[in-house]
């Protein structure tokens, strides 16, 4: 207990930069939740995609911790557009290949669940065994530098290195601490702000709804679906980039505990429901840290998922209720 | 002809939900559709909007078949649906409602739409006191308003309303039924489903009876109300 009163503000702020990453890919579960009545458990996978996407990117441009400032600003950009294109469309194939078949065929739900699953050790897969896959191509020494020991943790260089800017207690903030909380908010706003108002979005809250309602007022249901996997995707790219910067390490199996966690966040908050998830992104990200400050490190895990037990016993719907149909998000 | 429906059959897995209906609207008037529950009235009303996919038969809309055609396009053709169990989005404002009405259109940020607006809450004034409301959050009446108000946001052509009086206070039929009236009088064609055949009836130019997904008769509103067997099956008697 006294080490939690000690490191309180330690612990809090690196549970919001955590809860922030944790935030970003559940909206990808939540949003197409809404959309679909479908946990997208491929959805890890799209993060992790997002991880090297940053990891090869800054790589390839020679990132390292002496840059300019102009330099590192490039640098981080790039990063991010590298890790959101990349995440976004790895999504989109996901629902191209793996889910839409399926709907057209009027696949029960419990199909797409069992295909979202499948394609979520393909897609760990090929990126675990991406050296053997270039290999087959002869690319695996030209490319060595992204695939070489391709079952291993890989490390990004450092592009900032973690500066104090100002001091909460005993915890010296960084400027990395402060680029995560506020970068991942700032995207979080624009989201609200595309489905509250865009033409789009109100589509995605439509067909969220009411489907049949939706196509009667000439929504696209196919258009919607594959925006929002977009979208989701784009968040989770975000939050790669947002990781990779903080964490800095990734491998191909990073996905799964981090997608089970940003999971857990989204149900917290209310599957289907955006504000939901981002809540409940911060609130898990929060609970862990502290709850481990109080039993030990190694129980962080446990304590996000018995939180999740804890809540959905007094709350099955979540934090602020289930879905996008219902919050005005 | 504004609509033609052909030898019209949809199926529910093996089940006959419509069998060879044929029927047609022509441009200016109220058609109803009475039958019983089950009768297929709202599998056609569904049909027609592209909901349910068509087994054989045709529907042809303003000299177009549009039998194939996906249910997202038919709004920009002028057929707009105020469907069974009123459809809102609960989760949104009134006038998010409303303005979802225009997603179709394609001059839906020209200043016609404002004007529409203006007609709708002249029709529906109740809506305008809510416009900031949540739709989830009105009455039964209010959101069958919002429903039809909603649909006639896409200016269409044609509308179809289903069960417009389901559930609502005597009253409340009175009145939907008088803005009913008013709207096809500014111009609208409607295609209206009811089990308030007596109403219906009375209100409308032609109407066509629907029993286990058959037409079974047909004629103007005045000849059937009067009709001793519609009289028995649907008036109760009475009109």
């Amino acid at each position: 207990m006294q080490y939690l009163f000690d490191n309180f503000w330690a612990l809090t702020i690196t549970g919001l930069t955590l809860g922030a990453v944790y935030a970003l890919v559940a909206l990808g579960y939540t949003l197409v939740y809404g959309v679909l009545r479908l946990i997208n458990f491929a959805h890890s996978e799209v993060f992790m995609y997002g991880t090297f996407a940053a990891l090869w990117v800054v790589t390839f441009l020679g990132g390292n911790a002496t840059g300019s400032i102009a330099q590192v600003i490039f640098w981080i950009a790039m990063m991010f557009v590298a890790a959101m294109a990349m995440s976004g469309l790895i999504a989109v194939l996901l629902e191209r290949f793996a889910y839409r078949p399926l709907r057209k065929r009027n696949a029960p739900p419990l199909i797409a669940l069992i295909s979202a699953i499948g394609a979520s050790f393909v897609l760990a897969e090929i990126m675990g065994l991406r050296e053997k896959i270039t290999g087959w191509f002869g690319l695996d020494t030209p490319l060595a530098t992204y695939v070489r020991n391709s079952r291993n943790n890989a490390g990004m260089p450092e592009i900032i290195t973690p500066q104090p800017v100002f001091t909460l207690g005993d915890y010296a903030v960084t400027n990395v601490d402060i680029f995560v909380i506020v970068g991942a908010i700032a995207i979080m706003i624009m989201l609200d702000q595309f489905v509250k108002r865009s033409r789009l979005g109100r589509g995605i809250r439509a067909v969220a709804q009411d489907p049949e309602s939706a196509a009667l007022m000439g929504v696209n249901r196919d258009r919607v679906i594959q925006v929002t996997f977009l979208v989701g995707g784009v968040m989770a790219g975000a939050a790669a980039a947002f990781y990779m910067l903080k964490i800095g390490i990734t491998r191909y199996d990073a996905g799964f505990i981090l997608g089970v966690k940003a999971f857990t966040a989204a149900v917290l908050g209310g599957i289907g429901n955006l504000r939901g998830a981002l809540l409940g992104g911060f609130v898990l990200g929060l609970a862990e840290n502290y709850g481990s400050a109080i039993v030990g490190t190694e129980w962080k895990d446990v304590v996000a998922f018995l939180l999740l037990v804890v809540i959905l016993l007094f709350r099955p719907t979540g934090l602020l209720g289930e879905s996008l149909g219902k919050a005005r998000a | 002809m504004l609509l033609e429906v052909n030898g019209l059959c949809v199926n529910y897995g093996r089940i006959e939900a419509i069998r060879d209906i044929t029927f047609s609207v022509e441009e200016g008037e109220i058609v109803t559709l009475i039958g019983a529950n089950g009768a297929g009235k709202t599998t056609t009303m569904k049909t027609i909007s592209g909901l349910r996919p068509v087994r054989a038969g045709s529907v042809m809309f303003d000299g177009k078949d549009i039998t194939h055609m996906p249910s997202h396009e038919r709004p920009v053709l002028g057929i707009s649906q105020s469907p069974e169990g009123r459809g809102c989005f609960v989760g949104m404002t009134v006038m998010e409602n409303l303005e979802m009405g225009t997603y179709a259109r394609p001059d839906r940020k020209s200043p016609a739409v404002k004007k529409d607006l203006e007609r709708v809450f002249e029709l529906f004034p109740r809506l305008k006191e809510r416009s900031n409301q949540a739709a989830g959050s009105m009455s039964g009446g209010e959101q069958q308003m919002l429903a039809m108000g909603r649909a006639l946001m896409a200016k269409p052509k044609l509308l179809l309303l289903d069960e417009p009086s389901m559930g609502l206070a005597p009253k409340l039929i009175q009145q939907i039924f008088d803005i009913v009236t008013e709207i096809n009088s500014q111009g609208t064609t409607v295609l209206l489903v009811e089990q308030n055949a007596a109403q219906a009836l009375k209100r409308s130019h032609r109407a066509y009876i629907l029993e286990t997904g058959e037409i079974v008769r047909e004629g103007t509103g005045k000849d059937l109300a009067a009709d001793p067997a519609v009289k028995a099956a649907y008036l109760g008697g009475d009109v």
